[in-house]
Formats: C-alpha cells, sequence, structure tokens
C-alpha cells in the first residue's frame, strides 16, 4: 500500500532527477496527482495482456 | 443592422450569395455584438477585425464582380487560440507562448474555411495548453457560460464552446484530445464533432498529446456542422498523422434518416456515475430513437485510465523544459499535473499504449452489431465557476478530471462522435458514437433527432 510518505519520496527524488522545482506550496497537489496516476496505473497493469500484445501508440482503422 | 446573431451558417452563406445582404454588413454586424457581449461572456481573446473587414470586402467585390462565391462566403467563424492565425502569437491559453513571434500563417483548416469565403473574426478563450475540461483560465479569466454566466463553459475549448452558444459567432473550431470539444459542447448547448483520429489536419495547431489531438467544430445545428466539416476535409502532408484518404462529404446525406441503423445504448461504465440530468438526457435520446438494446463496451474504466496515463505523460514530455525554466508562470491547475505527468514511469505508459490496442479491437467487435452508440457526454450540466467537486452516485468527486470520463474513453481509440445538446433549465449533451470514418452515420443520426424535435441548441437568455 503506497504511502504519502513514499509519494513524498518518490516526489522529491524525481524532481531532483528531472531538474524540476517544487515550490513548498504545491506539494499536496502534486501528490494528489501522483496517488491519482498511480492509481490509474494499477487499473491498466491489473488487466492480463499477453507479452506478446502489441501497442497502438496511434488510432488506425 | 440586422440581426445575424442567432442565423444559421448556411442561412448566412444563402443571404450573401443571392445579395440579400453583403459581406460587410455580416461582419460589421458580428463584431458589435462581440463588442457587446464578450466582457461577459469572455470568448474571444483577439478580434481580428481588420483582417475580417478586408475579407469581407473582397467577398463583396467578387460578387459584384459577378464571380461564383464559396459555399460559405460570408460566414463568420473564431477558432481556439491553440490555431495558428498568422500576425498573432499562438497562446494556447498560456501565459509563456503568448511571448513567442506571431504566426507567419494561418493552420491549414482556417485557409481551407476561408478559401470557401468563410470569414475569421478571431481567437477564442481556452484551458492552459488544453489540458482541462472547465473552460477556466488564470491568466485570461473563465469562458462564462451564455446559459448561466456564474457556471462553466466546460473546456478545454471553453471560448469556442461560449462563443457560439452566446451569438457571438455561428460556428467556432475547438480541439479534443479527451473530450474538449465535446464537453463544451454539452456543457453550453450546442452540436460538436469530434471526427475520426485523422480526419482532419491539425497542421499549424498547437499540440497536446500527438496520438490524441483531434480537431473539430462546433455548432448550434447540424447543417451548419457538417458545411464547415466538409470543407475541411482533405489530406494534409503537413500533418503527418492525417489520413491519405479521399473526402467523404456528408451535407447531402443528413437527411437520410435512421432507417436500418442499428443503434445502441452504452452499458456499464456509461450507465454510471451519472447526475439525474445526464441519465435524462440519455433516456431522452434513446426515446427519440426507439432505442431499447444495450450494449456493454468492456473495460472502460481501464480506457479511461489509460487515456489518463497517456495523456499526463506525453502532455509532461511536450511541456517538461517550460516546467524546469517557468514553472510559476503556468496556470497552477495545469503545473501540478504536468510536473506529476514527468514522473510517470515509462512502462505504465507503454502498458497503457498496449491496453489501447485491445480496447480498439474489443470496440471494433461492437461494430460488427452496431452502426452507432449512444453515451452521456457529461456525467452532470456545468458547474458553477471555481467548483471544485460534485456528487456523482453518492461520492463526492473532483470535477476537473471527472467532466470528462465519458469522453475519454471513446477518443482514446479515435472513434468519431457527435455530441447533440438535450434542452433544459441548463443544457447537457448526449454523445452519438460511430465507428472509424462513419461520421457520415453520427451525423445523420443527429440531424434526425433534430429534425424530430428531441435536441436543439436552445437560445440562451441575455443578462
Amino acid at each position: 500500500m503506497m504511502t504519502d510518505s513514499d509519494l513524498d519520496i518518490f516526489m522529491d527524488a524525481s524532481a531532483s532527477v528531472l531538474g524540476i522545482t517544487i515550490q513548498p506550496e504545491w506539494r499536496d497537489a502534486v501528490r494528489a496527482n501522483l496517488a491519482v496516476t498511480f492509481r490509474m496505473a494499477a487499473l491498466v497493469h491489473d488487466f492480463p495482456l499477453p507479452d506478446t500484445a502489441e501497442p497502438a501508440a496511434v488510432f488506425t482503422a | 443592422m440586422p440581426d445575424i446573431a442567432w442565423q444559421s451558417a448556411t442561412d448566412i452563406a444563402a443571404a450573401v450569395a443571392t445579395g440579400k445582404i453583403n459581406a460587410t454588413t455580416v461582419i460589421q454586424s458580428t463584431l458589435v455584438r462581440i463588442a457587446a457581449r464578450n466582457g461577459v461572456l469572455n470568448a474571444f481573446t483577439d478580434v481580428t477585425a481588420a483582417r475580417a473587414r478586408a475579407h469581407a470586402a473582397r467577398i463583396d467585390a467578387a460578387r459584384a464582380a459577378g464571380k461564383k462565391l464559396g459555399r460559405l462566403a460570408g460566414v463568420p467563424f473564431a477558432v481556439k487560440n491553440l490555431f495558428d492565425v498568422a500576425d498573432l502569437p499562438t497562446r494556447a491559453g498560456s501565459a509563456i507562448n503568448r511571448e513567442n513571434a506571431s504566426a507567419t500563417h494561418d493552420a491549414t483548416l482556417i485557409t481551407r474555411l476561408e478559401e470557401a469565403g468563410a470569414i475569421l473574426v478571431g481567437a477564442l478563450n481556452m484551458g492552459e495548453y488544453a489540458y482541462d475540461f472547465t473552460g477556466e483560465n488564470s491568466h485570461d479569466g473563465p469562458s462564462r457560460n451564455p446559459h448561466d454566466i456564474t457556471r462553466m463553459t466546460g473546456g478545454s475549448s471553453g471560448g469556442s464552446g461560449g462563443a457560439v452558444a452566446g451569438g457571438l459567432v455561428p460556428l467556432a473550431l475547438g480541439s479534443d484530445t479527451n473530450g474538449s470539444i465535446r464537453v463544451p459542447a454539452s456543457l453550453c448547448g450546442l452540436f460538436g464533432l469530434k471526427p475520426t483520429f485523422g480526419r482532419l489536419s491539425r497542421a499549424g495547431s498547437f499540440p497536446f498529446v500527438s496520438s490524441l489531438d483531434h480537431l473539430g467544430p462546433l455548432a448550434r445545428n447540424v447543417g451548419d456542422l457538417a458545411a464547415f466539416y466538409d470543407t475541411m476535409q482533405g489530406h494534409d502532408p503537413e500533418d503527418p498523422f492525417c489520413a491519405n484518404r479521399p473526402a467523404a462529404p456528408v451535407s447531402s446525406v443528413l437527411e437520410a434518416g435512421i432507417t436500418g441503423l442499428r443503434i445502441a445504448r452504452a452499458g456499464d461504465y456509461f450507465a454510471k456515475n451519472l447526475t439525474p440530468d445526464a441519465a435524462r438526457a440519455v433516456a431522452h435520446v434513446c426515446a427519440g430513437l426507439g432505442v431499447t438494446q444495450e450494449i456493454i463496451l468492456p473495460e472502460s474504466a481501464r480506457a479511461r485510465a489509460a487515456a489518463y496515463l497517456i495523456t499526463t505523460a506525453e502532455g509532461a514530455a511536450l511541456h517538461l523544459n517550460r516546467v524546469r525554466r517557468r514553472s510559476t508562470d503556468f496556470d497552477p491547475e495545469v503545473r501540478d499535473r504536468l510536473i506529476a505527468g514527468a514522473m510517470v514511469p515509462a512502462a505504465m505508459v507503454i502498458q497503457a499504449q498496449k491496453f489501447r490496442r485491445w480496447y480498439q479491437d474489443a470496440m471494433q467487435r461492437a461494430f460488427a452489431d452496431v452502426d452507432a452508440i449512444i453515451a452521456p457526454a457529461t456525467p452532470a450540466i456545468a458547474p458553477l465557476l471555481g467548483q471544485k467537486t460534485f456528487v456523482l452516485d453518492g461520492a463526492e468527486m473532483l470535477v476537473r478530471p471527472n467532466l470528462g470520463i465519458f469522453t475519454q474513453p471513446i477518443s482514446f481509440i479515435g472513434l468519431p462522435v457527435v455530441a447533440v445538446p438535450v434542452a433544459g433549465e441548463m443544457p447537457i449533451g448526449v454523445q452519438i458514437i460511430a465507428a472509424p470514418w462513419r461520421e457520415d452515420i453520427a451525423l445523420r443520426i443527429a440531424r434526425y433527432l433534430e429534425s424530430n424535435g428531441t435536441v436543439v441548441a436552445q437560445r440562451p437568455p441575455e443578462t
């Protein structure tokens, strides 16, 4: 289970590596967005796809 | 001065073509109307008055010389301010990009419309960098909903919705990455067309998410939507994803009716998280079509999640250097999401792209059984400006990301959609979704609903 503390560690390390400055008053909103993003990612990853699944980077009919 | 504010584009073009009114008068009336109402609606960020008057004069001169006019001659229109307009910086709703040099050329779609005689009168307010469903903007102020100016237009094509619903222009162009045409069409009570991905050229527009970005029109009636759509079609080598296929005009088939079409209502995901207003609108449209069949579009919650991931990561990649160097110059609502988006692990985005193919295949199977699918456009009527949450199925949810929960899975796989307006104290839209490249079917159904009175772009009160 991901905690706010986990997200803070991830956020601070990522910001440092990416060269992004996060001002103190922005932290809650960035953390909240990260939490939503990882929930969305878990939903996608929970769906079983075969190793042979190909990406569809753009739509084609 | 004739009141052309609520006339259709096709009526204006007919009046200009037959000499009942000249283009100069149309444009002067439009500019007066914009000056009178834009202070309230905040739809336009730029009014290209001199350019519009000059174009109108050329059309009037051509008619006086006996030349044949284009099918849209004299019709005013405006574009979301992420379209390149020659001699304007393409601000894309941002403070940062308005410092750029002015565009040297118009976007392809503007050129095609003006070659048919339509007259650009300005550029329209939008959510910053199109990462928005509200129409709010911290730099330019919010677009205001003409039906209730204390409410959102929806976004990100907020000014496009406000300008058309408010009678400033008969038609506007917007962009739709996850719902940014369909959401304002719904909240402002308009018809909106998001064509198949690759149908209309995006050349000369500021991007957001390359594999999800679409351009399209918003209008007050289906005939206008179709006339502009037909004029804009055709391959454009300047947009690498613009499909190299022949134009497929729809105006001549609008009245074909719905006999023989298999239409179903989307269930499961698309029947949850609806306010009673939205549920009533879907039921109303289904009744107008005699639709009783339900179809399940599997795993649509995951499709929405995957679209969310691709959007936040690709959007962040586009803006990473601006986020690094100029983070305080962003709209805070956009900045915080772009910072988080820059941190998304690549494995998550790639898995989302793989799921995208699965969902596309599943939807193509669905279209073996039906020709069109009815789904809500937004979960609620227009929220109040500044409103942060709303209640869906008993749960309090954030407005900003959740206004697009029903549009996002559909644009994820590039399907064509027409949003149609259901009237009420506040209007709300319904999506008509068709198979790839079958805009004609969605527009036929929209026209059928319009002609039997089920849907209408209601005229707002003026306060």
